[in-house]
């Protein structure tokens, strides 16, 4: 079945003078899926959200969302957006349901509906009991959830994420997750950025993986895994002087590897059969790891560098 | 979650009457701190009034004799200029604040920007709620002028209109200038110091602009608040000025009026867009 294309990029290009932020990327977003950008700071995600929210002309290139050009009908793109930014911008001043309503009649919904939305929100949010509370004494998640229950407040097509999790605490994010979860359960269309693997794992039917400005792979988080890793990693240590040294003696025996400064990260389909073939050469790292592939080792057999650095 | 807002959001209206929309979100903040407004509103030109208009002014009357400053009470002289300062300060106060909150401290124009709302918009409708609280506090003074005697409440449209008009001309310049501005602290502090405090002491709030010596007068001569002064004078007490004179007052802040807006809009636009 022909799938509903909701945004649809070609030679996307962003320049800052002479400093290509998006250089020439294509792509498209279909209806009802997760689509994330994956790639560490700088890679251009920002950058093409921002063009895709109608906020930033593009240099050059061809964008259609929703079927219209941005750059000559943002307003009206824009009332059918989500847009959750990387920093929160809320009214700290205003109480959680203030800030609700007014957003509500920024895109010039009826006080009635609001009313009502409001309420559904806040459930959704897990800030049923915060609603009078002003924005300043809430928590960095409770912001967050805040965040994007304003921007679902419009019901809109598209709900955009840039770095939806960055900063918050590992509880905060899973009660974060937990709630994109089931908007993605539902069928809402999400664009998300990030610099997290499990976060883009979790989150995303579909990638693309960026760095500097350009797309390096685009595909399932599992497909990508397929492509550009093997099925397991084996992760060893001899300290930080051996590891260049036994490095030579290791490489004949895995599809791959990376000797990183504190770890060598080698690559083979069964990291337990290939961990005791390094024993058998005699050799005895001082930790071991076997785990299954990443998105990280993607990323790194794709750019030669880790995500987060 | 329901989606598909095709259906809920009104495109056309809500690009339509944006403007209208962040006027009523500003007011609906502002109704936060009424009490503070309201009580700053009348207690201002109750003090103003009571230690320069009666203290003061006892002093100056009974050395200046029957014919008083400018041929009135001193009060009477001051009433119009400190009407014009209220005005000029609360709209200055109302496009300053809140664009540097929209832009630097907390980004809420970004948020507002991600709507349909347009930057031309949000500069609009922060300038317009400004205004509106403006009017506010042109009215509670005025009631209070007349309590104390210092205008004729014959007067009170012409007076309000004049220092609303002479208010909203140097806001739109202020609105411009803190879009413009990336430095929020150098910016506060040349408002306050350079800014606020010159203009009032030398826009012939007090005594005529032409006691003074003329490289001083020279301030109020670009001072919105002397140009406002002289025409509320006019208004107020049939204060003489050439027709000429009245003509230039009106379009200097027309000037200020139009060069505003329109440098508003530009910095709104770029500084959302970059």
């Amino acid at each position: 079945m022909h799938k509903e294309s909701l945004i649809q990029a070609k030679g996307l290009t962003k320049l800052y003078g002479d400093f290509a932020a998006v250089k020439g990327i294509d792509f498209s977003v279909h209806k009802g899926e997760s689509f994330g950008f994956l790639g560490p700071n700088g890679a251009g995600k920002s950058t093409t959200m921002r063009i895709i929210a109608a906020t930033l002309t593009r240099t050059s290139g061809e964008i259609s969302i929703l079927g219209k050009d941005p750059a000559e009908r943002g307003p009206e793109i824009r009332a059918h957006l989500g847009v959750v930014p990387q920093q929160d911008n809320l009214d700290q001043a205003l109480t959680v349901t203030d800030n609700l309503y007014i957003y509500g009649r920024y895109f010039g919904l009826s006080r009635k509906f609001i009313r009502a939305k409001i309420e559904e929100l806040l459930d959704f949010a897990q800030l049923v009991e915060k609603r009078d509370v002003k924005v300043e004494t809430l928590s960095g998640g409770m912001k967050r959830r805040l965040t994007i229950a304003r921007a679902l407040i419009s019901e809109p097509e598209i709900l955009m994420l840039d770095e939806p999790t960055t900063g918050l605490d590992p509880q905060a994010r899973h009660i974060l997750w937990d709630r994109l979860f089931r908007l993605k359960e539902q069928g809402v269309t999400l664009l998300i950025t990030t610099h997290y693997m499990d976060e883009a794992e979790q989150l995303c039917d579909r990638l693309m993986v960026m760095d500097k400005g350009s797309i390096m792979a685009e595909d399932s988080p599992s497909g990508l895994i397929k492509k550009y890793s093997t099925k397991e990693v084996l992760e060893v240590r001899f300290g930080s002087d051996k590891n260049a040294e036994v490095s030579p003696q290791l490489s004949t025996l895995c599809e791959r590897m990376e000797v990183l400064p504190d770890r060598i990260l080698m690559y083979a389909d069964d990291a337990e059969l290939l961990l005791e073939e390094i024993r058998k050469k005699g050799l005895h790292p001082v930790t071991s790891l076997v785990r299954r592939s990443s998105l990280e080792d993607v990323f790194l057999r794709l750019t030669g560098r880790s995500l987060v650095e | 979650m329901r989606q598909g807002s095709l259906a809920v959001v009104d495109t056309e209206r809500a690009i339509k009457l944006g403007t209208l929309f962040v006027v009523e979100a500003r007011l609906r903040t502002m109704l936060h701190w009424i009490f503070s407004l309201l009580t700053g509103s009348l207690l201002n030109p109750f003090f103003y009034l009571a230690s320069l208009g009666i203290g003061v002014g006892t002093f100056i009357n009974s050395r200046a004799g029957s014919g008083g400053v400018d041929g009135v009470k001193y009060i009477v002289f001051l009433a119009p200029a400190l009407l014009a300062s209220v005005a000029i300060q609360d709209f200055m106060g109302e496009v300053t604040f809140p664009v540097l909150q929209g832009f630097k401290w907390e980004k809420l124009f970004f948020a507002m920007n991600a709507t349909p709302l347009s930057g031309r918009q949000i500069a609009l409708g922060t300038y317009f709620s400004a205004m509106l609280r403006t009017v506010g506090s042109v009215l509670i003074y005025f009631a209070v002028l007349v309590g104390f005697k210092a205008v004729h409440p014959a007067q009170a449209w012409p007076m309000m209109l004049t220092s609303l008009f002479a208010a909203a001309c140097f806001a739109a310049i202020m609105l411009a200038a803190a879009a413009a501005t990336e430095n929020d602290d150098l910016f506060l502090n040349l408002m306050g110091r350079l800014l606020i405090m010159p203009l009032f002491l030398f826009s012939g709030t007090f005594y005529p602009l032409t006691s003074m010596p003329i490289p001083l007068q020279a301030i109020g001569w670009i001072s919105p608040l002397w140009h406002a002064t002289e025409i509320g004078r006019w208004v107020s007490y049939g204060h003489s000025i050439p027709g000429t004179m009245i003509a230039i007052h009106f379009i200097y802040l027309t000037v200020l009026l139009v060069v505003g807006l329109l440098w508003a809009f530009n910095r709104f636009e770029y500084r959302l867009s970059k």
